[in-house]
């Protein structure tokens, strides 16, 4: 089992930051739970968060969970599968799955759960939750849909929606829902984890290393712990200045930006459109590429034109969630970029 | 059937039940059922509606004259449009009637063309049903049914040209009443058969009123200046502030139960008392600090310095916090816009960026860069005033 699945904090008790929002969802999760709306960039513990609360709301009983398998139909009488994660309490769904038919899946799913009442007598709760994963990918039809539900089955029912921001979300149903804001966690409170973590698998930990690996991981929880255990997988002895192994499309993705400094030319472009498609047929998302990719590309260069790299960065950014084809787009701002290095390496020539 | 949900007495006796099962009540009161106080505080009469004075007098006419024209009701959210209606409706109806005389669809019913065809058009054709002799002496009981179409624009326009016949067919014992946000949504052939009723967003004294009274009702304590901003955070939607407020008064009432324990409470705060910050934060408001310190690191720097580190940093802390870009683009909004230090040219650059941002975020664009490429035009047109 991975560090991160095994040292999972389980209740609300034991999660070692944000006790503020802890004291406030146990709060809720004793008095009456209103609809939630969990948002934070990801890595910052949210899903871990819904999990405790869910116990803490129910007991033990959550946690056995089963997988199901249920078929809906469209309206144009096509099949589509499902997969809803459940236990006798709660069930869990992610509705981007089935893309432009997700309003279906919440019209029905939730309905029929909704208009059930809870089975087990001896629940603590009389209503039902449903976690809804990636909200912020609900086409508006599905959002549309949820609001009358929200309220007219408030009885029976209780929704958490999870988002990595709200922007997405419409404003009838953050009107509706409680917004519960998961920051990242500082560099200093991950270090505190990857110690604590360290100490229960009887590793010899250094502060400079789990220093690093903070610092590193951008202040995502999830990646610190998968790089602190690479680390510790990959070598024997650790010391504080052992390096730190990137994932291996990051370590393309620098590549690739070296590969932009050193030439500005056609063919170079060329040798780049291959090592792009290569990380696209890997599943890395585009938007990851064209991201990660710019802020390698950052510190290369001159102050006077960073502005506008990150201007076309995020026009292209921004393309790429209309168009289809995310090559295209990711090529196009290689293209920008070594114009724009041109143009102001051209300028420097003139001044001089 | 949909109708059965607008059976309150049901809906209570089911809410009853479940609460009996918790034998915690979350509030200072112990009567208080798990029911939103949106719900619990939903206008029961048309005389309870706030502030929607003018659509208010012109129903309660035609309450008196017992003769309705379809209805297309809009305004943004939160401003009372379902609520009204189904007032409306009880007053007309009572509860008993009202099972079999109203038909309520909204968006989370299948409102494809094939509904309308169907399920609607034959709730349009049944007769009127006869109503007893006590109950037609306590209501209006007018010779026809309502079909409300709740959340209408987010019908397809195939299945709002389907209405068209059927509301002028059954004219004569249906009455159609239209809800929706953007009336533009509605294909104008719809929208000519219907009378049309604005609800504008609430004014600051009707909210004041509601939400004490509400704060009254439910023995909430708060401190000073709460209200204001809830008035503020909610912006004319008064659901909105209402679940604020609610939310604010469980997180509170319930940590003041247990101030035995060692539980972080917010700084500052009094047990069981709602502060200003927790308002904020449960709405999702940036506090002003991170603000200002973003818009000092737009600032010009001297010696014709780049901005970029300062603005980049303070950028990443604020996405890793996890704001809203969403807000952040409306506070940083409110500030340029109405600051005093630009020129008008300056400020329509700045709004001309804010639109474009804006359209990128709904298209589902990535925030740290959307709010890194804005601050940094923002910073370019800033720095800007010399030339």
């Amino acid at each position: 089992m991975l560090f991160v699945d095994k040292h999972r904090p389980k209740t609300l008790d034991s999660l070692t930051y944000h006790h503020d929002l802890s004291s406030r969802l146990k709060a809720l999760a004793n008095g009456d739970f209103p609809h939630l709306l969990v948002y934070g960039p990801s890595g910052a513990g949210k899903k871990t968060r819904i999990i405790a609360t869910l116990k803490e709301l129910y007991g033990p009983g959550v946690e056995k969970i089963k997988i199901d398998s249920r078929i809906f139909t469209t309206t144009s009488n096509r099949k589509l599968e499902f997969n809803i994660v459940a236990s006798i309490y709660h069930l869990e769904i992610t509705p981007s799955d089935v893309g432009n038919y997700d309003r279906v899946v919440i019209q029905d799913l939730l309905k029929e759960v909704a208009q059930t009442q809870q089975v087990d007598l001896a629940a603590k709760q009389r209503f039902k939750v449903v976690v809804i994963n990636e909200a912020d990918h609900l086409t508006r039809d599905a959002q549309a849909a949820l609001r009358r539900t929200m309220e007219k089955y408030s009885p029976n029912l209780r929704l958490i929606l999870l988002a990595n921001s709200t922007a997405n979300i419409i404003a009838p149903i953050r009107s509706r829902t409680l917004l519960v804001r998961v920051a990242a966690p500082t560099t200093d409170e991950i270090v505190d984890v990857l110690k604590g973590v360290g100490k229960m698998e009887r590793l010899e930990v250094k502060d400079g290393l789990c220093k690093r690996i903070a610092v590193e991981s951008g202040r995502n929880l999830r990646r610190a712990l998968l790089m602190f255990e690479a680390v510790y997988a990959q070598n024997e002895v650790v010391k504080d200045n052992t390096p730190l192994p990137p994932p291996d499309w990051e370590a393309l993705i620098s590549q690739i930006a070296d590969e932009i400094m050193a030439e500005h030319s056609p063919a170079r472009i060329l040798q780049v459109r291959a090592k792009l498609y290569d990380l696209l047929t890997h599943c890395i998302p585009p938007t990851v590429i064209l991201k990660t990719l710019t802020f390698k590309l950052i510190p290369k260069i001159d102050d006077t034109i960073k502005a506008d790299v990150i201007k076309w960065s995020a026009f292209y950014e921004h393309r790429l969630h209309l168009g289809n084809k995310p090559i295209f787009h990711l090529e196009a701002f290689v293209a920008k970029f070594l114009r724009l290095l041109e143009s102001y390496l051209m300028d420097m020539d003139y001044d001089f | 059937m949909a109708s059965n949900f607008f059976d309150l007495k049901k809906r209570k006796e089911a809410a009853a039940a479940s609460s009996s099962s918790k034998q915690k009540a979350g509030l200072s009161q112990a009567a208080d059922r798990p029911v939103p106080w949106v719900e619990k505080y939903r206008p029961k009469t048309l005389s309870d509606v706030t502030a929607q004075d003018h659509t208010v007098s012109v129903l309660r006419r035609t309450l008196q004259s017992s003769n309705l024209p379809h209805m297309l009701f809009y305004g943004p959210p939160g401003t009372g449009k379902t609520s009204t209606i189904l007032a409306l409706a009880k007053e007309l109806y009572g509860p008993e009637l009202m099972k079999t005389r109203v038909l309520e669809l909204n968006a989370s019913d299948e409102r494809g063309i094939s509904i309308v065809r169907e399920k609607v058009k034959n709730f349009a054709k049944i007769a009127v049903s006869t109503t007893t002799a006590a109950n037609a002496s306590k209501y209006p009981c007018p010779p026809y049914k309502i079909i409300i179409l709740d959340e209408a624009d987010s019908m397809t326009h195939d299945a709002q040209s389907a209405l068209r016949r059927t509301m002028e067919t059954y004219s004569k014992i249906t009455r159609f009443c239209l809800i929706c946000n953007y009336v533009t949504r509605i294909i104008d052939p719809l929208a000519s058969r219907c009378s049309k009723f604005r609800f504008k967003p609430l004014d600051e004294g009707n909210t004041r009123l509601r939400l004490s009274s509400i704060a009254e009702a439910e023995g909430v304590k708060y401190q000073e200046g709460v209200v204001d901003t809830l008035i503020k955070v909610a912006d004319g939607d008064l659901r909105k502030a209402i679940t604020f407020l609610q939310s604010a008064a469980k997180l509170h009432g319930a940590v003041k139960e247990r101030t035995g324990d060692d539980m972080e409470v917010d700084s500052g705060a009094k047990g069981g008392e709602i502060t200003v910050r927790s308002i904020e934060e449960i709405a999702g408001v940036i506090p002003e600090k991170t603000i200002d310190d973003l818009m000092q690191s737009m600032e010009p720097r001297p010696h014709g310095q780049a901005v970029y580190t300062p603005v980049a940093t303070i950028v990443q802390d604020i996405v890793a916090d996890g704001w809203s870009a969403a807000q952040v683009l409306l506070q940083l909004y409110n500030r340029l816009v109405f600051s005093d230090m630009l020129t008008g040219n300056q400020k329509n650059q700045i709004v001309a960026i804010f639109s474009e941002i804006d359209k990128r975020l709904v298209d589902g664009a990535d925030e740290h860069l959307v709010i890194l490429d804005m601050s940094l035009r923002i910073a370019g047109v800033l720095g800007d005033t010399g030339s």
